[in-house]
């Protein structure tokens, strides 16, 4: 790459007998910050960028397939409004009639908590970005508190926006707690470390299609291998997919089947990323195992566990494949995702509904998984440092 | 210490305590010790399980599916290669098949770059399905890899070594433009390449004309975040539009679409990644490269990718994975030609006679392999806390 005439000493940048090719060569080398960032930047701009911002029109539209393509007609928030009220609340958001006085008083405890945090944080003189950072996420804290109340506390179906929030969270939670303690176990002195080190990433390199139909093929009740156990505990005549609380759970089982060994390898690596020489120090004073863990091992992989835990939910919320898969989405709506829920509206032909569902759906990521980065993530980085 | 004194610590103690007591400091006790294998060994099983019984569902016909579950080929039922057989004796089932698909592929290629200045004639697919959607799965993970980790790792490094300046009110008038040209495009009823045309010639003349106006500018960092950001995004938000788009210049169901959609969905994590490794790399060799007079692109080709090995085997690893797994976008933007291997066990489902569990697990089978021996492999690199470092930062 190097331009011949550029180790001549005392010739002119600007020389005579300069190829074409050489011209070349210094026009992309200067122009090269621009070669490196160019192609990445284009590509998220025009298959990123501007289809999410081409979705707002479908989500704004009723959209009609005519012969000369598509026809849009613009409706305001209507495919929006129809996901919180009329007929499609109840698939959206779940059946919000008779809300039992737990739900009430539970939402009226979280908004009080929310209030409360918001006050605390505009004495504490906030930023003005930061303060509407802050309402965004209280708004939506508030809401989902609502919908748990309405809904879950209430003896109510849940629509599909609950059942997401059930994947992440509950999801997350599991995920998190067995990962760690199987990557603390290897990081122990044991015999055969390697053996299950690859075993257990395994599972997250196949494709979820797979895992769906594994699983749905393990869990069969009467074909299934666990059918003995079925039996053994008079479950034969149980369909489980027709159970919603089951199937939900069932679901996150192969979830977490595939995501554990994200958690398992990342928090692994963490582990033994931690200074021995303290360990051992503490050891020597007698320091029982509770006690190094909770004082010495904790303080030291709790940045990477909020990441970790981060990088989970940023991918959970997409999650379609495995509800699609199990259950269809079933019994009724009980298993269906956000994405499912979309993409079921796309197959009916329903783009604006689709689309305004899909864009909720990263509304929802979005507000959850920047509260969730600036309010943890961020405070115990900054703690570590 | 004495004697006494470890004695009389140990009658301290109580039975639970004195059972994980370890017997020397870096050494676990004898319960410790059998509690962790057997939940290590309970999890082994768990694991294995799934993948066990896909595996020896691939040997079975349907009688032995059917008919309950049965455990252990040659002991319980006698495995077969029926599946296999169903996948493999369509017509075209050969080695000359894929051989003649991949011509297929580069002249087809050929035929569409052209096609605006002469009209070739495409080669039609001449393949059985199952050897389709494998040469497909291959070539289109292995492009939109190859895609996907230059673009990114070059925009990495650039992060890494240049500052950016990116101008707030160009971004702005980028941003309105594009919604300028969308709702033109879409209530106006403008063919799509005037109004894009157009929308490109306004931004230029206004980037200029502004550049100079508004000197507020964002930095490095915010593009980082940027890019990597878009990871939250989830893909059915773009996925319509995306597919409108391929309809509109006719690229739906080509493997050039899919290349290009999975590397876009790619990018953000190869960025991550490598931006991490390159931070990492001394700047005192590139910059003595400089003096003697190398240009940027060498440094990064000769110096930088050299040294960024294990990391760029790692994301390489990562990303064939990624891509040999998707299903949402394949399922969306291929119907027939570019089909891929996931669209094909889910195929599997479609039919009238219920899920035909054995044909749709020698596939799943088929798809595993690789994906195992890759992990293996990619096992390696990150037990070395690959991850870990862009995990942290």
């Amino acid at each position: 790459m190097n331009s011949s005439n550029s180790f001549q000493p005392g010739a002119s940048p600007v020389g005579i007998s300069r190829t074409r090719s050489d011209r070349l060569n210094e026009w992309l080398d200067r122009h090269s910050q621009t070669f490196f960032i160019a192609p990445a930047v284009v590509l998220l701009l025009v298959f990123a960028i501007f289809p999410t911002f081409y979705s707002i029109v479908f989500a704004l539209s009723r959209v009609k397939f005519t012969a000369n393509g598509l026809r849009f007609r613009f409706v305001w928030f209507d495919n929006f409004l129809a996901q919180f009220s009329g007929n499609e609340q109840a698939h959206f958001l779940g059946r919000l009639t008779n809300i039992s006085v737990l739900g009430w008083v539970f939402f009226a405890a979280v908004t009080a908590a929310t209030l409360y945090w918001l006050y605390k944080s505009f004495r504490n003189g906030a930023s003005v970005v930061g303060l509407i950072g802050r309402f965004i996420s209280a708004a939506m804290a508030i809401f989902i508190a609502f919908l748990l109340g309405a809904t879950l506390l209430s003896g109510n179906p849940w629509g599909t926006l609950m059942t997401t929030m059930f994947y992440v969270v509950v999801g997350c939670t599991v995920q998190f707690l067995i990962g760690t303690a199987l990557a603390f176990l290897c990081s122990q002195p044991i015999s055969g470390k390697n053996f299950f080190r690859v075993l257990f990433f395994i599972p997250l390199m196949i494709t979820p299609l797979g895992v769906g139909y594994a699983f749905k093929m393990v869990l069969d009740i009467t074909k299934g291998p666990l059918q003995p156990l079925w039996d053994a505990i008079g479950l034969q005549n149980w369909a489980w997919s027709t159970d919603a609380w089951a199937a939900r759970w069932f679901v996150i089982l192969g979830d977490s089947w595939q995501w554990i060994p994200f958690i398992f390898i990342v928090m692994l690596a963490a582990l033994e990323n931690v200074s021995r020489d303290q360990v051992e120090a503490a050891e020597v004073d007698g320091a029982s195992n509770v006690q190094i863990f909770r004082e010495i091992t904790w303080p030291q992989i709790m940045p990477v566990a909020v990441t970790v835990i981060l990088i989970r939910m940023i991918e959970a919320f997409k999650i379609v494949d495995l509800p699609n898969i199990m259950t269809s989405g079933g019994p009724g709506i009980a298993t269906e995702s956000m994405t499912l829920h979309s993409y079921f509206l796309w197959r009916a032909n329903d783009m604006g509904s689709s689309a305004a569902v899909a864009y909720l759906l990263l509304i929802l990521t979005v507000v959850v998984c920047s509260s969730f980065f600036n309010y943890i993530v961020l405070g115990q980085l900054r703690k570590a440092k | 210490m004495s004697d006494l004194s470890l004695k009389l610590e140990k009658s301290d103690r109580s039975l639970l305590q004195r059972l994980f007591e370890a017997p020397a400091i870096g050494k676990m006790s004898l319960t410790s010790k059998l509690l962790s294998y057997s939940v290590l060994w309970f999890w082994a099983i768990f694991v294995i399980f799934p993948i066990y019984w896909v595996v020896i569902t691939a040997f079975k016909d349907a009688a032995a599916v059917n008919q309950g579950p049965f455990y252990i080929p040659f002991v319980d039922f006698q495995p077969n290669l029926n599946a296999w057989r169903v996948h493999l004796s369509d017509p075209y089932c050969d080695a000359y098949a894929i051989g003649r698909q991949l011509i297929l592929l580069v002249y087809n290629t050929f035929a569409f770059i052209v096609s605006p200045v002469v009209s070739l004639q495409a080669m039609e697919p001449q393949i059985c399905k199952t050897y389709l959607a494998f040469t497909n799965s291959v070539v289109i993970g292995a492009a939109a890899t190859v895609l996907c980790v230059s673009i990114g790792s070059m925009a990495a490094y650039a992060l890494a070594r240049v500052q950016y300046k990116p101008k707030f009110g160009n971004i702005l008038v980028f941003v309105l433009l594009a919604l300028g040209t969308i709702v033109a495009t879409s209530y106006a009823g403008i063919p799509w390449y005037f109004s894009t045309a157009v929308g490109l010639v306004l931004f230029f003349l206004l980037a200029r004309a502004l550049g100079k106006r508004f000197t507020s500018t964002l930095g490095n960092g915010d593009i980082l975040f940027w890019i990597i950001s878009q990871r939250i995004l989830p893909p059915i938000v773009v996925i319509i539009p995306i597919y409108m788009m391929f309809q509109a210049v006719g690229l739906l169901d080509t493997h050039l679409a899919l290349v290009i959609v999975y590397a876009v969905a790619n990018l953000p994590i190869v960025v991550w990644l490598m931006h991490d490794f390159f931070v990492g790399l001394p700047i005192e060799l590139e910059e003595s490269a400089q003096l003697d007079g190398a240009s940027r692109f060498g440094i990064f080709w000769d110096i930088v990718l050299p040294l960024t090995r294990p990391g760029l085997a790692a994301t390489t690893l990562l990303t064939l994975i990624l891509n040999w797994n998707e299903y949402l976008f394949a399922v969306f933007l291929s119907t027939s030609k570019s089909q891929t291997m996931p669209i094909m066990v889910a195929a599997k489902n479609a039919g009238e006679k219920g899920i035909l569990w054995w044909e749709m697990c020698a596939i799943i089978v088929i798809m595993i392999i690789p994906v195992i021996l890759m992990a293996i492999l990619l096992q390696r690199f990150i037990a070395r806390g690959v991850l870990l470092g862009a995990v942290k930062g």
